[in-house]
């Protein structure tokens, strides 16, 4: 799995790092970080509920 | 399972995040999905900014659990309209809700047959006759949303309200022909953001609030001001503690363009659109003598079953129209994204163990939580408003602040964040765990 985040539609809503914090970080300067583009196996539910809820739809998977 | 599908009541975010859920939890289970617009799921928050804008295209608001209609495997019924229910007979009664009786003929222009937005080719059987037709179901998913308040003379040319893609269309049009006087009435949400996309756009914007300050149901005083204050350096006229009196329109046609807005302080404000922005009203008509109970909304139980339904072949009720006993906050209805999706989804999980007569899932409580942008401001609110609140972090002068909402215990229900999202989000884990105030105090310092 690789995680792809449009960061034209990105607004750092933040929703995503409450789903994954492994995943996806907001910082202090209010923009989004993604900490690691190939979560493993473990991680692959909480990135598609990332996903499924952040209200840009702006981070799409690739197998 | 029970004979027939599980009906699906609104086909906007909350009913296809239910669709969404029962397919995936049951492969088989009969869906059949209604909605009265023509369109197939579409993203609303985008209508008040980037679609007016013109930085989201049409193209681009389609919700994207159903960018493959065909994949979600539901019996799609676009263009019908609930007209009626019945619970002891588990029927719900529907009618095409569209001029000329079919649900393809959305005028939009489809740059590409195959990927065309709003146009739903399944549904012509029904809507074709114009008829009413009953469809009997297991269980029943009502997600059929709110509509706008109007204002009397709301007939008028020229004013608007912005609530479904239709609306957004017709006011883009009307923003996109040239520069206009445009008044916007209510400054909530989506009057706020419609006055700074407008103004953005080089309108001349004016606001007219009734209540002393914006978003008065949501912010303190101090915060609703800096919301007045941050749309005044932007060149829009904020008028606040001033309601209207008439909508007027200075000529006798058969076809009238409303002219002014009329003020309950004397004045007068001569303009060439008007946008309503006055809050909505629950879908319930639907649902007189139903059995159901009714009261600002279809009233649940903690698990989002509507009062009045039978427990083994439950009505359940999801997004803006329902409105449910929440374990923390009481009697609530949550106008509100992020609710839809996962009230949608629970609604799914709730009718799915009715049917196979498992445990109902725990009662529905989330940590409500919703954003809102205007110019380069971002607001959320996890939670919900509370009586008193202290500032924790920032200066609400740099407009990068948050702050916590209290009860009149002393318990901290709510938390706003400006500018600071990430606070939002922690604060919103903070309240689901059941924090106490001094720790959120502590955490989001």
């Amino acid at each position: 799995m690789k995680v792809i985040v449009d960061f034209d539609l990105c607004e750092s809503n933040a929703i995503c790092m409450a789903a994954a914090p492994e995943v996806f970080e907001v910082r202090d300067d209010d923009f989004l970080y993604v900490l690691n583009e190939n979560p493993g196996a473990e991680l692959h539910d909480k990135v598609r509920e990332a996903v499924e809820r952040c209200p840009k739809q702006a981070i799409t998977l690739e197998d | 399972m029970a004979d027939g599908p599980i009906v699906i009541v609104g086909a906007s975010l909350a009913g296809l995040s239910a669709a969404r859920t029962i397919r995936r939890a049951d492969d088989n289970v009969p869906i059949v999905l209604i909605g009265d617009e023509p369109h197939y799921p579409y993203d609303r928050p985008p209508l008040s900014k980037g679609f007016l804008a013109g930085t989201t295209p049409e193209e681009k608001l389609r919700l994207r659990a159903a960018a493959d209609p065909d994949e979600l495997g539901v019996e799609w019924r676009l263009g019908t309209a609930a007209v009626g229910l019945d619970v002891a007979q588990r029927t719900i009664t529907v009618k095409a809700s569209i001029a000329g009786g079919s649900a393809s003929t959305d005028g939009s222009a489809s740059t590409d047959g195959s990927a065309s937005f709003g146009d739903s080719a399944s549904t012509k059987k029904s809507a074709s006759t114009g008829n009413a037709e009953a469809i009997e179901f297991a269980g029943l998913i009502i997600a059929t949303g709110a509509r706008p308040r109007q204002l009397p003379g709301s007939n008028l040319q020229g004013v608007h309200v912005l609530r479904s893609l239709d609306d957004a269309r017709a006011l883009k049009t009307a923003l996109d022909d040239g520069p206009s006087r445009i008044v916007v009435i209510g400054a909530g949400f989506i009057g706020a953001e419609v006055a700074a996309t407008a103004r953005e756009a080089g309108h001349d914007v004016t606001i007219v609030e009734a209540a002393g300050a914006p978003l008065a149901r949501v912010l303190d005083t101090d915060a609703g001001m800096a919301i007045a204050d941050l749309h005044r350096e932007h060149g829009v006229d904020v008028r606040l503690g001033v309601g209207v009196s008439a909508l007027q329109s200075d000529t006798v046609l058969d076809d009238p363009a409303v002219s002014a807005v009329a003020l309950d302080d004397g004045s007068l404000i001569e303009c060439d659109i008007v946008v309503v922005g006055i809050g909505v009203i629950p879908n319930t008509d639907w649902l007189e003598g139903s059995g159901l109970t009714i009261d600002n909304g279809i009233v649940c139980d903690d698990t989002c079953v509507a009062i009045g339904s039978d427990p083994e072949h439950p009505v359940v009720a999801a997004g803006d129209v329902a409105r449910w006993d929440h374990h923390r906050y009481g009697q609530v209805r949550v106008e509100q994204w992020d609710n839809g999706v996962e009230q949608g989804a629970y609604a799914g999980t709730r009718v799915l163990a009715a049917l196979n007569g498992e445990p109902s899932p725990d009662p529905y409580g989330p940590v409500p939580w919703f954003w809102s942008d205007q110019y380069d401001r971002k607001i959320q609110l996890a939670g919900m408003p509370g009586p008193t609140t202290e500032l924790i972090h920032g200066d609400i002068a740099e407009r990068k602040f948050v702050q916590l909402y209290l009860d009149s215990d002393g318990e901290a229900v709510g938390v706003l964040a400006w500018n600071r999202p990430r606070h939002a989000i922690q604060a919103r884990q903070f309240l689901a765990d059941g924090a106490t105030a001094d720790e959120i105090r502590t955490a989001l310092a």
